[in-house]
């Protein structure tokens, strides 16, 4: 049974209890910053837009990539750079850092997407980590350092995103459009052929669709939302570092996904939010957080391999059974 | 002779996932027979034997092996108990010479055939020891799948259409290799479509449709049953 | 002195040596996951931090029981099989049924725990591991100078790789290894204890990454880091080699080790990548990897 299938093939349909769900989660997210630090939040938005673009590929076309890391790190480099040494204006160099990711997106998916399944995990992690080390040697990134002390800038040149309030809704701004540009391609005619593809990839080809082009153009759209919330956390942050693009942070994306619940809309945000909680709770003790990671790695593949929301989905799918 | 069954199989039902493909079969073969389970294509002969070696796993109701439960055992101790099993795809490996695929299944008793004498009974194997074991012909291949359980000396074989897709000359020595098996004392339990390959060998018959053992006759009825067969069969 | 496209015949050759004792790794470690994926098919990502786990076992071995390094080439692999086959039953086994995927995020999982745990414990820097006497010290052959130590880790590695071989082609549990690749169920069916040879499998494969470690102990330093940074090059190496084949993923190991060495010499700054271009043109020209077998 590939990977996500358990729960994908029903999804619940827009209905006014979601809608009205929706909207009460979007006032809350408006109202957070007066209730809990603005920096953690941010966090979570930049982090859950990640896996919301990793879960993209594996939930819906079924590619686990082992190298998301790059296109987050990437498109956080390319963005700090034009930030700071280019003086860009801050949506402009996300622009640019989205493109970055796009392009390294397409290089990687054409070359990953020849070989399947596990083949394509070691594929993107190892063409990763390549990255990683071209990342570590080039001058412009600053090696070890990184590139610290990016600027904030004026949006549009008007608004200044030094203010806290500000940039936090830019960058919720910046979430609910990647969030909704998703949930937009999974619910279209280009979501339902990927769809096709991954329940069954041969009938799919001998009904005539070029399965490889639609694959490579989930992994370029995954790959250049990723970058986007790489180069938002770049301006939130004001830095980039070897860490966004190392197979540690590719790990983290995976996990992520994987506690939330692969294929399940709001899964990744779910899986995010806890984890940058918890790695924010753990930042003051000595608790190793690589080791917990796994630990949770660990239980969620044995135990738990529906993800938190995967697992709501399914007791509402057997509690509505029951009721019929 | 003991006239209790050497394998007995009463009230067998079978599931692939949520699928019930066997209901309630019953089944007795007694030592030295050859019986043949006929059936149409997806009557269920194949999962039958898939079920008693166990290789289906969700089943309910009683397989003995003179009286020893094979249900509750897993699969290697099925074979070890005994049974020895020759698939319809006969299974035979790309990455395993013809002598290594022959010596592979470890002996489960000690009345298996030698290797000299397997080889005495299958000459071409012998020449073709050392090609690659897909590289025979579909009836050597054939023979190498039946040979191999020979050595291990199991008690009763599990063949699973044997002559599918083979030439009548090639069908012809298979025939005489059971023929023989049986003077040993072997017992058979053989799935076959071609009954008039069965008709030589087999002791008994029994009918399956659907999931479900719906006749069982002895070999020399065969003749006078061919408008029931026909019915059921479809052919 | 003498000099080969202008580069001096020593450090050259030196070089050689180093990419044929990184291939020496590349080798040993792809054999193993070769097997294990062959059989279990599981790409074991914690192959590398079993690595790293042997040669902390030596370390250990030597600083906390005096257990000199001889010994430690058994005890060190014997303990990291055990506790594999441990993860194995109690994990990994639980995993055959879905996904092949979940398999390899187990392998992460655990992979991360191992990798963290040490690290809390030892700190990311590496530890010194001193060779033997009997192997220290080197011979000067003419056109370089050979440290005896690194010479028995290619001749090691060599013996191993090829006793792997012949323990896979040329042995009953071998033929059973090789037909359980192809049909596990059918070999079950004759009677072979299947899921005690996966069992097995892993031990075995995981016992041969943490005797690599053992062997590395003394020439990379022993630190938590060096499973993980080695394990994505070898993962590497395996798709350019593909996993059809033993003998092949042995052979893609060394040559790439020694494609790697001399890309330091000619060209140092594209030595860390070099392995992954080369991955990248054999998934242009053939997807299924140098060996390998298109599934």
């Amino acid at each position: 049974m590939a990977v996500g299938t358990e729960y994908l093939a029903e999804q619940p349909k827009l209905r006014t209890p979601a809608i009205v769900l929706g909207a009460i989660a979007i006032a809350a997210l408006l109202a957070a910053p007066f209730f809990f630090y603005p920096v953690l939040l941010m966090s979570i938005l930049c982090f859950a837009l990640f896996a919301c673009a990793f879960n993209l590929l594996i939930g819906y076309v079924g590619l686990l990539s082992f190298g998301h890391a790059a296109f987050f790190g990437g498109a956080a480099y390319f963005t700090a750079h034009a930030a700071k040494v280019w003086g860009w204006e801050p949506l402009a160099a996300i622009l640019l850092g989205v493109a970055g990711a796009a392009v390294m997106g397409l290089v990687m998916g054409f070359l990953a997407i020849r070989r399947q399944g596990i083949y394509f995990a070691m594929i993107t992690l190892a063409l990763s980590q390549m990255f990683a080390f071209i990342c570590l040697q080039v001058p412009f990134t600053h090696g070890e350092d990184g590139i610290q002390g990016v600027p904030r800038g004026y949006l549009l040149g008007l608004i200044d995103l030094n203010q806290p309030l500000a940039m936090y809704y830019l960058t919720l701004a910046i979430f609910l459009f990647g969030f909704f540009a998703i949930w937009r391609i999974v619910h279209s005619p280009f979501g339902n052929i990927l769809k096709a593809i991954r329940e069954n990839e041969r009938r799919a080809v001998s009904l005539g669709y070029r399965v490889d082009r639609y694959k490579l153009g989930a992994f370029v759209m995954s790959a250049a939302l990723a970058g986007l919330a790489g180069s938002t956390k770049a301006i939130v942050f004001q830095f980039a570092t070897l860490t966004d693009v190392q197979w540690q942070m590719s790990g983290e994306v995976i996990l992520m996904t994987l506690l939330g619940g692969i294929g399940t809309l709001i899964g990744p945000i779910v899986g995010a939010s806890l984890v940058i909680a918890l790695q924010n709770y753990l930042a003051a003790s000595d608790f190793p957080v690589l080791v917990l990671i796994g630990i949770i790695f660990v239980i969620c593949v044995l135990l738990f391999r529906r993800g938190i929301v995967g697992e709501i989905l399914e007791l509402m799918k057997r509690r509505s059974k029951g009721a019929a | 002779m003991s006239s209790a069954p050497l394998l007995e199989v009463r009230g067998l039902n079978a599931w692939y996932g949520e699928s019930h493909v066997l209901h309630g079969v019953d089944l007795d073969i007694r030592e030295g027979e050859t019986v043949t389970l006929l059936g149409r294509n997806g009557a269920g002969k194949t999962t039958t034997l898939r079920a008693i070696m166990g290789i289906l796993r969700r089943r309910e109701g009683v397989i003995r092996l003179r009286g020893k439960d094979l249900l509750s055992l897993p699969l290697h101790k099925v074979a070890q108990a005994g049974i020895g099993y020759v698939p319809e795809e006969r299974g035979i490996f790309a990455s395993l010479s013809v002598s290594e695929n022959l010596i592979l299944p470890p002996t489960v008793s000690d009345s298996g055939m030698s290797v000299e004498e397997i080889y005495t009974l299958f000459p071409n194997l012998y020449e073709r020891r050392s090609s690659q074991g897909t590289k025979l012909s579909g009836g050597e291949q054939q023979m190498l799948a039946i040979a191999r359980v020979l050595r291990t000396g199991a008690k009763i074989i599990l063949l699973d259409e044997p002559t599918e897709g083979l030439a009548p000359v090639i069908v012809q020595r298979i025939g005489d290799v059971l023929v023989a098996l049986k003077e040993r004392g072997m017992t058979i339990l053989l799935v076959e479509q071609n009954f008039r390959f069965a008709k030589k060998v087999a002791d008994r018959f029994y009918l399956m449709e659907d999931g479900r053992m719906v006749n069982s006759f002895p070999g020399h009825e065969l003749d006078a049953r061919m408008n029931e067969l026909h019915e059921v069969l479809g052919v | 002195m003498n000099t080969i496209f202008g580069i001096p015949t020593p450090a050259l050759y030196g070089q050689v040596l180093i990419g044929l004792i990184n291939g020496s790794f590349y080798a040993m470690l792809s054999l193993g996951l070769a097997v294990i994926f062959g059989l279990l098919r599981v790409i074991n990502f914690a192959h590398g931090a079993q690595y790293m786990l042997g040669a902390f076992a030596a370390y250990l071995l030597l600083n906390y029981a005096g257990v000199n390094y001889w010994l430690a080439l058994v005890l060190a692999p014997l303990v990291v099989g055990v506790i594999a086959v441990v993860i194995e039953r109690t994990m990994l086994s639980r995993l055959y049924g879905v996904d092949h995927l979940y398999g390899l995020l187990l392998t992460f999982g655990l992979a991360l725990i191992l990798e963290g745990a040490f690290r809390y414990w030892f700190g990311a820097a590496g530890q010194p591991y001193a060779a033997p006497s009997q192997l220290s010290g080197g011979v000067n052959l003419g056109f370089m100078f050979l440290p005896i130590y690194r010479g028995w880790v290619v001749i090691a590695s060599l013996v191993i790789c090829i006793g792997t071989w012949l323990l896979i082609e040329k042995t009953r549990l071998g033929a059973y290894l090789r037909a359980a690749t192809e049909n596990a169920t059918l070999v079950q069916a004759f009677g072979v204890n299947v899921p005690l040879l996966l069992t097995l499998t892993y031990g075995l494969g995981a016992a041969l990454a943490a005797l690599a470690g053992v062997l590395a102990a003394p020439i990379y330093q022993v630190s938590p880091l060096m499973g993980s940074n080695l394990i994505i090059i070898v993962f590497a190496v395996v798709v350019v080699g593909g996993m059809g084949s033993i003998l092949g993923a042995i052979v893609t190991g060394y040559v790439l080790g020694v494609l790697e060495g001399l890309t330091k010499v000619f060209y140092p700054e594209a030595s860390s990548i070099v392995i992954f271009v080369v991955m990248a043109i054999v998934l242009l020209v053939r997807p299924a990897g140098l060996f390998g077998r298109e599934e």
